[in-house]
């Protein structure tokens, strides 16, 4: 692989902001300079008035590979995530059937080798995702796997997630939870509120999420293991997660960038691309969300990228499977719902580093990801235009689904380029391969 | 004559500015007279006629007719209004709404029906009211009164009474009132004022 | 109707329902010539697609169609288009495939009109979506309080019968799932009506931020105060749930007994979207009294239906220029 010289950027990473050039040789970073000289042969790649950073890493990703590769395949969902500036990704367990055993887990590591992010696996808490019997999670963490989660679903047994816990702690792995009480819930199609009300469609209430979070908390406190709340909706839930972090309880979260950024008012329009679990809420929740996000409450953006194929989407809305794209658009979107609120490596921080660390991808885990922009390091960067203006075109995104709820609107910042073990898979705003 | 220049608002903001009255209210008066004369002279009395006014501009000048017509004979004339919206050959272009509801209050099988109307222009609206009445009963005849006709015709359609033939453009609009007839055209709000 | 489409109440406003009023006078009178129609949508294709079963307003829009002259298309589907493994969008696009000008779309979940509009060239007309919205059975209660209301001044001549100002009306029964409710709380406040909904918390929509009513759990303060009760009907099934213990306790809490009829004021309309169920929602010696107003209900509804078509199919302004 000939070397790449990144050039004219400014560099952003945990360890700051400042002015450099990159010098990448093989899978790793060589140089870091004010001003390197291209070396003969060496592939240079402007970046100018752009970010440099280390590659976004996605907890939150739903490859649908195997069983909906009519909705995604781990070779499109990697795609779009080296499009949107990510190097890695974690797959969700909800695919058919369900990562809950060795052999499939191995399956979906296996067709991820060749693909244009790193591909990790997140196993289910219970077989099948039905909430009954605990996954060979020994086994299973064996294969590198640390994050399990039933998502999609809540476990809604408590006994069961006490045990689940305890389980999990003696192995050092951790549980990420789809926090939705399924009784409070149940049959509601978008967030309960004025909304709701008026479209005359069936809601699911915040506490559907709070009470489970805050069960979940009560088991952590009891447990002592270890445990990540994957999309958080709520101001309450922000509200939960501050008092158990300042109470010292082991947890960390995410928020989506659509929670950031969108509210139930969409579903005005009865477009089941605004259909999403947790479903948008109100402002007052996407301000507490982004407050939240600010202050480190909330530790990580993910994206729960959610292909689903246009017919599944072209029905009712009561009908329509909930989920949304958003590998290609996060980090446009994540940086205006944040700015004035968050700089440059906070942002990169909540999508990069953080998240990381949390799927243990990170060096100090023996990771290749969110590391710093240095010599040594894993050459796993994105280039991001901070200013590009860009309208969503669903027909033009690499994912095989077109559900983006940011249809036609306009975005400001784009990736330029990205680089995935000192490939360039993204050359201006083009996949490679 | 600025106090007499009356603004009419049509679609599209643009106003009615009248340029000169070509009949004053006495013409109309008399123009009428002479028209119900001409009615009962041509149908030998008054037996079986009914008048029916258009809508909007030919009622009140029915009712006015028929008020000359009883002065005149003696006799009460049955009296009808019609609202053409539903017949028209211009549906889904042109944003109409019936204005009243039609008011028939006989079967007009046999009888000798004198529709009258404000302004004869292109024919249009006289040949949707011969469609809808067609609805309400088979006339014996049709008469046609209008107390301006301006010309333009774009069907085989002619009055049979006539207060006033008045040459005039295409573009031009007229006016007919209770004070008289006022020919004038549409202008831009902005301008108008 | 500034629109091309029918989906809500909202839609119209004030003007817009004074309009189709208006317009439907004159349907009432071509409803009783001898040959109750006229020619102003001869070659207009109208479709209605009831996904969702319901005779009575799918003849209702067919009858309104036809009055116009307009050729009628009927499909009916089941309500799943899951179940079938089409999409909706397969569907309305077939049908559109064919020529049609205006749509009259029945569908057991809210929203599906507006989805519709994406996928027709079609004026789309909203039957009933759902728990949202029915707004031409709103239109025609609104049509039939306007002629009760002419009638009491003792004017057959209902024209200026709209002005719904100092009336209060109360909405009893199940809000929350009422598509029936949603139209008339927009079209009866928007002609100037004081609206009150009567249900017990559990049947109330979870938010009424924003609504132009008041709302109580108790019939029996409001009852001498109003002038129209319009009883909604309740589901069968939401008995037995936890909505509602059953359905003798909600004819003892919210039905129109005996008892509560007395307390109405002189002259109080009683109405009823229909079809009513005795002994739940109005007691069996109660039930003759709205009778009448029924029967003109679903009469009405032919008048207000052949407005709302005309409206959308023979009043659209084209934007051509055309010599009057």
């Amino acid at each position: 692989m000939p070397e790449v010289l990144i050039r004219g950027g400014t560099i952003v990473d945990e360890q700051g902001e400042r002015r450099g050039d990159v010098l990448v040789s093989g899978v790793g970073i060589v140089a870091v300079d004010s001003t390197i000289d291209a070396p003969a042969g060496a592939a240079v790649v402007d970046a100018g008035g752009c970010i440099v950073a280390p590659g976004l890493v996605d907890l939150h990703t739903h490859l649908r590979e195997p069983g909906a590769e009519v909705a995604e395949t781990v070779e499109t969902g990697c795609r779009a995530a080296s499009l949107g500036g990510y190097t890695a990704v974690v797959a969700m367990p909800n695919t058919e059937p369900a990562i809950d055993n060795p052999s499939i887990a191995r399956d979906v590591l296996e067709l991820g080798r060749n693909a244009l992010a790193q591909v990790a696996v997140a196993a289910a808490i219970t077989v099948g995702r039905q909430g009954v019997h605990l996954t060979p999670m020994a086994e299973l963490a064996a294969l590198g796997i640390h994050l399990f989660t039933d998502d999609g679903a809540g476990v809604q047994d408590a006994s069961l997630m006490r045990q689940a816990l305890e389980y999990a702690g003696d192995l050092g792995i951790v549980l990420a939870q789809h926090c939705q009480d399924d009784s409070l819930a149940a049959g509601g199609h978008m967030h309960e509120g004025a909304w709701s009300s008026r479209l005359g469609i069936a809601g699911q209430p915040a506490l559907a999420e709070e009470s489970m979070l805050a069960r979940d908390l009560a088991l952590v406190r009891l447990t002592r293991s270890p445990m990540h709340f994957l999309h958080l909706s709520t101001a309450g839930s922000v509200e939960l997660v501050r008092r158990a972090k300042a109470e010292g309880l082991p947890v960390t979260a995410e928020v989506t960038p659509h929670h950031l950024s969108l509210t139930h008012a969409e579903v005005a329009s009865y477009d089941s691309a605004f259909k999403v679990n947790p479903p948008l809420r109100e402002e007052a929740d996407v301000e507490a969300l982004r407050v939240g996000l600010e202050q480190g409450v909330i530790d990580a953006v993910a994206t729960d990228h959610a292909p689903h194929a246009p017919e599944k989407k072209q029905v009712p809305f009561d009908e329509a499977p909930p989920g949304m794209l958003g590998l290609e658009t996060a980090l446009a979107v994540v940086s205006s719902a944040m700015s004035g609120r968050l700089g440059w490596v906070d942002i990169f921080a909540a999508c990069s580093w953080r998240p990381a660390r949390i799927g243990r991808l990170d060096p100090a885990s023996g990771g290749r990801q969110g590391g710093p922009v240095a010599p040594g390091a894993a050459a796993n960067l994105v280039v991001f235009d901070p200013t590009a203006e860009w309208s969503v075109d669903p027909s033009r995104l690499a994912s095989r689904s077109r559900n983006t709820p940011y249809a036609g609107r306009q975005l400001t910042g784009k990736v330029r380029h990205t680089l995935l073990e000192g490939e360039p898979v993204v050359i201006d705003g083009e996949a490679q391969r | 004559m600025a106090e007499r220049e009356r603004r009419l608002t049509r679609p599209g903001g643009r106003v009615f500015v009248a340029r000169a009255q070509v009949m004053d209210a006495d013409e109309v008066a008399r123009a009428l007279r002479r028209i119900a004369h001409e009615i009962i002279e041509r149908n030998h009395g008054l037996d079986d006629v009914v008048v029916v006014g258009l809508q909007t501009g030919g009622v009140p000048l029915a009712e006015r007719l028929v008020r000359v017509l009883t002065d005149i004979e003696g006799v009460t004339v049955p009296l009808g209004s019609l609202d053409v919206a539903f017949y028209r050959d211009d549906i889904g272009l042109r944003p109409v709404l019936p204005e009243e509801v039609t008011n028939i209050p006989l079967d007009l099988m046999g009888k000798t029906v004198v529709l009258v109307d404000d302004v004869l222009f292109t024919g249009r609206t006289v040949r949707a009211a011969l469609d809808a009445m067609a609805d309400h009963g088979r006339a014996r005849a049709v008469q046609l009164a209008v107390m301006v006709d301006r010309g333009h015709r774009e069907l085989p359609i002619r009055p049979d009474y006539v207060g006033k033939n008045l040459p005039t453009r295409r573009d031009e609009l007229v006016d007919v009132t209770a004070d008289g007839v006022e020919i004038g055209e549409l202008a831009d709000e902005r301008t108008a004022r | 109707m500034n629109d091309r489409h029918l989906l809500s109440i909202a839609d119209l406003g004030r003007e817009g329902i004074e309009d189709v009023m208006r317009t439907a006078d004159s349907f009432r009178e071509v409803a009783g010539r001898s040959i109750p129609r006229v020619p102003a949508l001869r070659g207009k294709t109208v479709a209605t697609l009831f996904f969702e079963a319901s005779t009575r307003t799918r003849l209702s829009f067919e009858t309104a169609a036809k009055r116009l002259s307009a050729d009628v298309m009927s499909f009916a589907a089941s309500s799943s288009s899951l179940e079938k493994g089409e999409s909706l969008r397969d569907t309305v696009e077939t049908i559109d495939a064919m020529g049609v000008d205006a749509m009259v779309v029945r569908h057991r979940s809210s929203g599906v009109p507006a989805q519709v509009t994406a996928w027709t060239s079609a004026c789309v007309i909203n039957a009933g979506d759902g728990q949202h919205e029915h707004p031409t059975q709103a239109l025609l209660d609104c049509y039939t309080i306007r002629e009760a209301l002419a009638q009491r001044r003792g004017t057959e001549d209902s024209q200026n019968g709209a002005d719904f100002a100092g009336l209060r009306i109360g909405i009893v029964g199940d809000v929350k799932h009422s598509r029936v409710a949603r139209s008339n709380v927009l079209a009866f406040s928007a002609l100037g009506a004081e609206v009150v909904l009567v249900a017990p918390r559990t049947l109330m929509p979870p938010s009424l931020d924003g609504w132009p009513v008041k709302a109580t759990a108790d019939l029996d303060s409001v009852i001498p105060d109003l002038d129209v009760v319009y009883l909604l009907r309740i589901q069968a099934e939401r008995a037995g749930q936890v909505l509602l213990p059953n359905l003798d306790e909600y004819h003892e809490r919210y039905g129109l007994t005996r008892e509560r009829s007395n307390r109405l004021a002189a002259g109080a309309l009683v109405m009823h979207p229909g079809p009513m169920i005795r002994g739940v929602e109005i007691a069996p010696e109660v039930a003759d009294l709205p009778s009448s107003l029924v029967t003109r209900q679903v009469r009405n509804g032919v008048f207000i239906r052949s407005a709302v078509l005309f409206h959308l199919l023979g009043a659209a302004d084209s934007g051509e220029a055309i010599d009057a």
